[in-house]
């Protein structure tokens, strides 16, 4: 008997249809997996178990959650459900708080809502719940606001929120794609053992095949709105039988072909030279005379890097990676230490004197959306960086270039008189490429150049930055908290944590036999398709 | 959260000091000789200079300021030169019929406004949250002077409720003078209340769009719980922030409010003066008025700090 | 896995054809063009002439002579609302001219510049703030005379302090956007980044706030206008038809209705407009509907 049935759902919001007879079914103990790519209808699919769904969304077909009929039911009888029987856990942390309450005001108040228990009962349960979710009384008392809280340990609280009073049924909505990858494994974990502890159904939503295969009993693979594939995940995945789980297994793993390697040549000058950097940030102001100490960012970090060579630099989220990205770019001044490229000191030069560097050194961000001025043609804004050649090109050559520099990432000249919302993620992606490229630079800062991106879209844009390299001999800094992504792509690997580089190595090296701790700790922590699946195997038979 | 407290506080005090000084400057580029206004035209030279003597008007310039600002902070405003009286006597009687006033038009706007901006956000799109909207949409648009005049002729002229003008004082009690202040009150209040309905309802909605709704949703607490118990808090920073930018509104507003309904208060008090040249009871008055928007504001940037504990931990 | 896009992202046909399906927008688009046609045809054409009284007529009912009747010198009402929409619409727009054109730099260096200098821009805003902009439109009228010129300086300077705050607020969240810092890394300065990034993605809000001031600097001259501040006689102007009907509301309310019909409906018109862009324009508001 299904805890939860869902069969042949379709909806559709304002004429666009998210779901097409959609069907999925969880049962008690059980968690299920649904796998899709953005678009695929996957959120909507649990929000219509919540009945939440935006006001114009209309949803036809059955879904029966322990014998009641929900899109059937009345408001009350789902308000009666909702955080009751089902709970839910969204994927922002940041945002799923109230920020002007206390995080035992918001665990508590569910509780008393459904149980019309005391305030001092409700705020009793609620401190037991948060101490079960790992935030113990001493450090989190009841009385913390969400700003004073990680996003980790707010995405706890949210939780908390949603297991207090044992749901039959937890959605969990990518819970963990917010947080990098420790965090990641630990909320998995917990989540896991709650759902073992009180036996309640989960179903776990997410775009990585890895944490589902990792996590779910069965799973149910759904593209733009159909379900592609359902069973146990062990065999499904492992027999790969629909083209469409194919693919998205194959893309998960892809590793693109590189036959040039560039390890670091001692005997050539180095490219780009760290040394000693340390970037402090002033700490706030506590009260009238006392300032909290200064942050320390990064911390006494060198590095050299050869042309030509591709390096990740990895770590957890706030490590201080993305603040050493931003120095070597020249666009954040070192508090103490000096970064050369080219063999010339870049540290505390003025705009003018730094053209000739940033001619060979650009940038591709994580965020396909936010890095093209939406305002402008993409011809304008591919050749933005031509402004630091030392002739301008006229405006024909300015489009022959650009054109040139389109084509070189597979996308079509034409497509420079059109505006960036024309494209999909994956192309702005490749327009990123193609601005980074356009100066023929000698060194691409890549700030998590995927991590926004579908399975699909990923593999081929790993393809490309891997083809230029080889094509163009270009030297890639990748900024990355994805061990995939830096096993894919790179020769050698940095591993930085708390400001400071704590390991260095061929990138397999590092990645099979990692030495430091905190390189142990993102290895173990990585979500790996082919670990898993071989887990499950044996789990499952 | 005390260095915020004090950080607004040292802002507010440099604002007034800033503000007193472009008061002072800009009437010392007035035209016009106030000693000669006071004597009149026949007065000889002599007569102007001595009394230009007596008023301290030939000390330097920063000698001149200090000894008025010192008398400001000290609440000694000085002597009127067309009334003949000291300033601080003129204030504190035209003041009692403008500080009621203000304060009756702001409770009703806030009475009106935030209920209306409630219940449309929770009604959106519906019929109820179109007229309310529309209706708001046309109080923005009406000038508090001619919907003034519109009341006048409705509910004194037509229906002859309340007197047309005037201010009995409150010598003959209080239910006369509030009478003649009802009216005013309203042509003050209602614009500024559309203006903050619109605010409290987009404030509303904004919110209701936030992650942690849904959160509070799926936690099972029925929309209007949600409503109550998350959305509110949350929107009124900005309700609170308009509240505050409508004092300086309703200050300015009794000027030709009370010019309307020939009210004797501070804003009329500051006209005539401006018009007959008086320039220590102008001084005076936009003083006290600067003075008042500064301490409204200060008020706001402490209400953030209750409603927000963000702003609370950060300096 | 859902990013949001924050910026509107449409072409320029595809953002007529919706403004066209905006009811706010439409009904404002069309009420400032009747207005703005009223004001341009009064320059040749009025149904009588403003400035020629005619005591013989005075103080009439309206009637088909004269639509909205008569003042007290017989002058037609209907002629000096179209005459003094001119002076209406140029206080108010040359008005928003000031606000805009020394607020916005101001706000945009602010935002670019961050530190001291933005610290020292925003206390001025403040202390400008601290005035009741009525109160001080009076001391300017006051000393340096009343009239129209004087009433646009004294208008545009409040508007100055609104576009600086807008500016501001509006570039601020554009500067920590990636697309500034892939500028930057191509060797933008900063006035670059403000001229061809900041500025046209803050353009819309301006031009909402635009309408807000144009709407309120309407309201603001008929005020002072009404204080014997603004437009000087014969010139006529709204704010002082009102005052001239005020003591003869008994006798001729037409005098106060008229008038004051005409400021609400083109204070009406200029805010659905600005609520019609910000709809349009603003993907939030996108979101919601």
């Amino acid at each position: 008997m299904s805890l939860l049935e869902i069969e042949d759902l379709s909806l559709t919001i304002g004429g666009a249809r998210i779901l097409k007879g959609m069907g999925i079914s969880v049962a008690p103990g059980e968690i299920m997996g649904l796998v899709g790519e953005s678009g695929s209808g996957k959120s909507m699919a649990a929000l219509t178990v919540m009945r939440l769904l935006p006001h114009a969304a209309r949803a036809t077909g059955r879904v029966s959650f322990d014998g009641i009929d929900i899109l059937a039911a009345s408001e009350d009888q789902m308000c009666a459900l909702r955080g009751d029987d089902i709970g839910m856990v969204f994927q922002e942390p940041m945002t799923a708080l109230n920020p002007v309450k206390t995080i035992g005001e918001q665990v508590a108040e569910g509780i008393r809502w459904h149980s019309g228990a005391t305030r001092a009962e409700a705020e009793d349960r609620a401190r037991k719940m948060l101490d079960r979710v790992g935030l113990p009384e001493a450090k989190f008392p009841l009385s913390r606001y969400p700003h004073e809280l990680s996003g980790g340990q707010r995405q706890r609280v949210v939780i908390a929120i949603a297991c207090a009073l044992k749901p039959k049924l937890l959605i969990a909505d990518e819970p963990t794609t917010a947080l990098d990858v420790v965090l990641q494994a630990q909320i998995l974990d917990l989540l896991r053992d709650l759902v073992a502890e009180n036996r309640m159904g989960l179903l776990l939503i997410s775009h990585d095949l890895a944490v589902v295969t990792e996590m779910a009993d069965r799973i149910t693979i759904l593209r733009h709105g159909e379900v592609m594939e359902a069973g146990d995940t062990a065999p499904t995945l492992s027999a790969q039988l629909h083209p469409y789980t194919r693919q998205l297994a194959q893309a998960s793993m892809h590793v693109p072909a590189r036959p040039k390697t560039h390890l670091a040549d001692t005997a050539a000058k180095p490219l780009l030279e760290v040394e000693g950097v340390t970037r402090d940030y002033r700490g706030r102001r506590i009260s009238l005379f006392r300032r909290a100490p200064d942050v320390r960012a990064v911390d006494d970090v060198s590095l050299s890097m050869a042309a030509g060579q591709s390096v990740a630099l990895v770590g957890r989220s706030g490590c201080g990676k993305s603040t050493l990205a931003r120095m070597v770019l020249a666009l954040d001044r070192p508090s103490s230490g000096a970064i050369r490229f080219r063999g010339e000191t870049i540290t505390g030069r003025s705009e003018a004197e730094l053209a000739p560097a940033r001619r060979d050194m650009q940038v591709v961000f994580q965020d396909p959306y936010g890095s093209f001025d939406p305002r402008q043609k993409v011809e304008r804004l591919i050749a933005e960086p031509l402004h630091v050649l030392e002739k301008w090109p006229t405006r024909a050559e300015r489009r022959e270039m650009v054109a040139h520099a389109l084509h070189e990432v597979g996308l079509d000249q034409r497509d420079m008189d059109k505006y960036p919302h024309e494209f999909s993620g994956g192309q702005r992606q490749r327009l990123s490429i193609a601005r980074a490229i356009i100066t023929r630079p000698k060194l691409v800062v890549a700030d998590e150049p995927v991590s926004a991106l579908d399975v699909s879209i990923r593999a081929q844009i790993l393809d490309l930055f891997a083809s230029l390299n080889q094509k163009l001999g270009i030297a890639y800094l990748f900024i990355t908290h994805d061990l995939t992504v830096a096993r894919a792509i790179t020769d050698e690997v940095l591993v930085m944590h708390e400001g400071r580089i704590v390991e260095r190595g061929k990138t397999n090296d590092v990645l099979d036999r990692p030495q430091s701790e905190a390189a142990r700790a993102l290895v173990a922590a990585a979500p790996d398709l082919h670990r898993a699946i071989a887990r499950r195997m044996q789990e499952q038979g | 959260m005390t260095v915020y407290l004090l950080k607004r506080l040292a802002i507010a005090l440099a604002t007034l000091v800033l503000a007193s000084i472009v008061v002072f400057a800009v009437l010392e580029i007035l035209p016009g000789d106030p000693a000669r206004l006071m004597l009149g035209m026949n007065a000889s030279a002599d007569q102007v200079e001595l009394l230009r003597n007596q008023m301290g008007l030939n000390a330097p310039l920063l000698l001149r300021y200090l000894h008025w600002a010192g008398g400001l902070a000290s609440l000694d405003f000085g002597r009127s030169y067309t009334y003949s009286v000291p300033v601080i006597d003129l204030v504190r009687e035209r003041l009692a019929v403008s500080l009621p006033l203000a304060l009756i038009a702001l409770a009703l706007s806030t009475l009106i406004a935030i209920p209306v901006g409630l219940y449309s956000a929770s009604r959106r799109g519906r019929v109820g949250d179109t007229v309310a909207m529309g209706a708001a949409q046309l109080g923005v648009a009406v000038p508090n002077f001619w919907f003034a005049l519109m009341l006048i002729y409705v509910f004194a002229v037509w229906l002859r409720l309340v007197p047309a003008g005037g201010f009995p004082g409150w010598g003959p009690g209080a239910w006369p003078a509030l009478k003649s202040l009802l009216l005013p009150a309203v042509a003050l209040a209602l614009p500024q209340a559309a203006i903050l309905a619109r605010v409290t309802r987009s404030a509303l909605i904004e919110v209701l769009n936030e992650d942690y709704i849904r959160t509070a949703r799926a936690k099972g607490l029925p929309y209007r719980a949600v409503l109550w118990r998350h959305a509110l808090r949350n929107a009124m920073i900005p309700v609170l922030t308009i509240l505050g930018l409508q004092f300086a509104f309703l200050l300015a507003g009794t000027i030709i409010i009370e010019n309307v309904f020939y009210l004797p208060g501070l804003g009329r008090l500051v006209f005539q003066a401006i018009t007959q040249r008086d320039l220590i009871v102008v001084e005076s008055v936009v003083m006290l008025l600067v003075a008042a928007v500064i301490a409204v504001n200060l008020l706001v940037d402490l209400s953030y700090a209750v409603v927000d504990p963000r702003l609370r931990s950060r300096p | 896995m859902t990013l949001r896009a924050d910026i509107p992202d449409e072409t320029f046909t595809g953002i007529l054809a919706k403004a066209f399906r905006n009811t706010a927008f439409v009904t404002g688009f069309v009420i400032t063009l009747l207005i703005l046609a009223m004001a341009i045809l009064s320059y040749v054409w009025t149904p009588y002439d403003v400035t020629r009284l005619v005591i013989a007529d005075k103080t009439q009912g309206p009637s088909l002579a004269h639509w909205f009747g008569t003042d007290h010198f017989g002058r037609d009402i209907l002629a000096m609302i179209m005459v003094g929409a001119r002076n209406s619409i140029a206080v108010a727009l040359v008005a928003v001219g000031i606000g805009m054109g020394v607020g916005v730099p101001l706000g945009a260096f602010a935002a670019a510049r961050g530190g001291l200098v933005d610290e020292a821009l925003m206390r001025v805003n403040d202390l400008v703030f601290a005035f009741p902009a009525l109160l001080s439109a009076i001391m300017i009228t006051a000393i340096f005379g009343p009239g129209a010129v004087n009433a646009i300086i004294a208008i545009g300077i409040f508007n100055i302090p609104v576009f600086a705050r807008v500016a501001r607020a509006g570039a601020l969240a554009i500067w920590p956007r990636e697309f500034i810092l892939a500028a930057r890394a191509a060797g933008k300065s900063s006035t670059q980044i403000s001229v061809e990034h900041v500025l046209p993605n803050i353009a819309t809000l301006l031009l909402v706030q635009g309408t807000i001031q144009f709407a309120l600097g309407i309201l603001a001259e008929a005020g002072l206008s009404y204080l014997g501040l603004g437009a000087q006689p014969p010139m006529p102007s709204w704010g002082r038809m009102l005052f001239d009907a005020q003591t003869r509301m008994v006798v001729a309310p037409w005098m106060a209705i008229f008038p004051g019909m005409a400021i609400v409906v083109t204070v009406l018109g200029l805010n659905l407009l600005g609520d019609g862009i910000a709809d349009i324009l603003d993907p939030k508001s996108r979101r919601q509907r």
